[in-house]
């Protein structure tokens, strides 16, 4: 399969903290690839040398075989990198529409009325059509995390980063936002996953890395990497024997 | 016009309502008296009725640039003073056309924005609001500097110039006065149709989040520049027109933060930042207050000051802001709704 998106010996550190350590990962095109790993090892910073919100003190990023390293986040954007944040960051003055239709104009790139079809077909998809004309500072925490899900793909991703997405939700809640991400699989765009929430992450990732400490330290098929014994101890708290 | 089907799904978009549509009626009407009142009303209200409108223009650019693309600026002043100036010299040193000159005064406050902003949007938040007043001070003092400009006193048109506008002065009070309204209502209805369109959704969004616009492709870089620009470009055709009107000008005037900022920025706090509303009810209530209370001299300066302070604690959002939550009023709606129509 392509390789759609490419680390290359990524370092990033701020002061003495190593954030990012020399991380080298491919991910193929309409892979799900789920990231575990503790507080603080790296994940949300992964995605940010990802998206260009931060820049890596040296490595390449490369993105469809293009070198994107040095690229501004928006321009990222509109080559197909869509991400929903961790801590929910909706367009509070806007409508929970106008919220998608920001990413389908500018990250899509399409017209204003091209891009009305297509941001109600999302709001049917993320079951937000009953609030298109909600502020979106009005929403329910359950609501946001599907808006952030919404706007990124109103602007038609080829690859999704999802931060903790489930983070938050009850159990059932967390239910229904998975059958959502594994249909927005089904259709074809690649996902990268951060979670706590493992169970809910297999169920839809194919494969899964760990990250410590900026570090890579194991990498898989999800069964065999929670099973690894160094996951367990760092990740799950397990001493290893 | 304002609706579009959205294609094979039952929604259509809406961007009217009732209220916005009587008050496009209202504001038709009220543009149509106003056009008329050289005809009925006094050289007073006419000079009254131009002053507000390029006011409000100046509100609804300042709201345009710190309420929607967050650039507080408090250096606004000096587009007005370099439309003014550009206006005299290129009236006085190569006989341009006044008329044509305006436009000269916009093109060049806008040209000269440019590199400004390339120096100001280094700065943040206070930083930058601090930075556009030390730039609009470096021009004041600046232009005291040379004296084909008249220097630190000024100096005025000549008659020649006056007379060129129109001979009669009656005539030329008229042709001022609907200059005034053509100009202000083209720049308003610009700020408008701008926050009504694309730009006006990437706005909002860099207002609300400026990182997650970026995420969503929005280049708020260029649209911060963007909107600098255009409020540059429409500030410095006010003041070469404002000057034009005066027929003198002077540093102090021309680069007045008072008189261009202070004033504009109490209209658009008080009547309510980042709506479309709120600078034209500050507008009526800063001209209300004073007509009634300039004979009191500073206490009418101390008394907007207490009106400023006390409506920034008690209402953050400013009194239109008030009105808007309690009756959902919105009588120049900037958002789109997503409707099912009616069966038919």
């Amino acid at each position: 399969m392509a390789v759609l998106l490419e680390l290359d010996r990524v370092d990033k550190s701020y002061g003495a903290l190593r954030v990012a350590d020399g991380i080298t990962l491919d991910v193929a095109d309409g892979e799900a690839l789920g990231v575990i790993g503790p507080n603080g090892a790296g994940k949300s910073t992964l995605f940010n040398l990802i998206t260009g919100d931060v820049a890596p003190d040296s490595g390449r990023v490369r993105f469809g075989g293009a070198d994107i390293t040095a690229m501004a986040p928006y321009r990222r954007s509109r080559l197909g990198i869509g991400r929903s944040y961790q801590i929910p960051h909706p367009f509070s003055n806007m409508t929970v529409f106008e919220n998608l239709l920001v990413g389908g104009i500018f990250g899509a790139g399409r017209s204003e009325k091209e891009s009305h079809a297509h941001c109600v077909e999302v709001l049917c998809l993320t079951g937000l059509i009953e609030r298109a004309n909600a502020a979106a500072g009005s929403l329910t925490l359950l609501q946001r995390k599907r808006l952030e899900l919404a706007r990124a793909l109103a602007m038609r991703p080829k690859l999704l980063l999802l931060d903790e997405i489930g983070g938050g939700l009850t159990e059932h809640e967390c239910n229904e936002l998975v059958e959502t991400i594994r249909a927005i699989h089904a259709r074809g765009t690649t996902i990268i996953w951060i979670e706590h929430i493992v169970h809910a992450l297999v169920s839809v990732a194919s494969r899964l890395i760990v990250l410590d400490f900026g570090q890579l330290i194991a990498e898989g098929e999800p069964r065999a990497v929670m099973a690894d014994a160094r996951v367990q101890e760092i990740y799950m708290g397990i001493p290893a024997s | 016009m304002n609706e579009s089907q959205v294609s094979a799904s039952p929604f259509i978009v809406e961007r009217s309502t009732r209220v916005s549509q009587v008050s496009a009626v209202v504001a038709t009407l009220g543009l149509a008296v106003l056009i008329s009142l050289p005809y009925w009303g006094s050289t007073g209200s006419m000079r009254l009725i131009a002053e507000m409108a390029y006011f409000l223009a100046l509100a609804q650019l300042w709201n345009l640039l710190a309420g929607y693309a967050g650039l507080v600026s408090v250096g606004q002043q000096v587009y007005i003073g370099i439309g003014g100036y550009v206006l005299f010299a290129s009236a006085d040193w190569y006989n341009v056309h006044p008329l044509l000159a305006i436009l000269i005064s916009g093109i060049a406050a806008a040209i000269i924005s440019l590199p400004m902003a390339l120096i100001v949007f280094r700065l943040r938040g206070a930083y930058f609001a601090v930075g556009t007043w030390v730039v609009a001070e470096i021009f004041n003092l600046f232009v005291a500097q040379v004296p084909k400009l008249g220097g630190g006193s000024g100096y005025s048109l000549t008659p020649d110039i006056v007379r060129s506008v129109a001979p009669d002065r009656a005539v030329r009070e008229m042709l001022m006065y609907w200059m005034a309204l053509a100009l202000s209502v083209a720049i308003i209805a610009m700020v408008y149709l701008l926050l009504r369109s694309r730009h006006g959704l990437a706005l909002t969004a860099i207002r609300d989040s400026e990182s997650a616009s970026e995420s969503l492709g929005v280049d708020t870089y260029r649209t911060k520049l963007m909107i600098y620009i255009v409020t540059a470009l429409c500030s410095g055709l006010l003041g070469g027109f404002i000057f034009l009107q005066k027929l003198r000008i002077s540093p102090e005037s021309a680069f007045s933060i008072n008189d261009w900022t202070v004033v504009v920025i109490f209209m658009v706090v008080i009547g309510g930042i980042g709506t479309m509303e709120g600078p034209i009810l500050g507008l009526l209530i800063y001209f209300a207050m004073r007509e009634l209370l300039a004979d009191y001299g500073s206490w009418y300066l101390i008394l907007l000051g207490v009106v400023a302070v006390a409506v920034m604690l008690t209402a953050r959002e400013g009194l239109w802001g008030l009105i808007a939550k309690r009756y959902d009023l919105h009588p120049f709606p900037v958002r789109r709704r997503l409707v099912r129509p009616p069966a038919s």
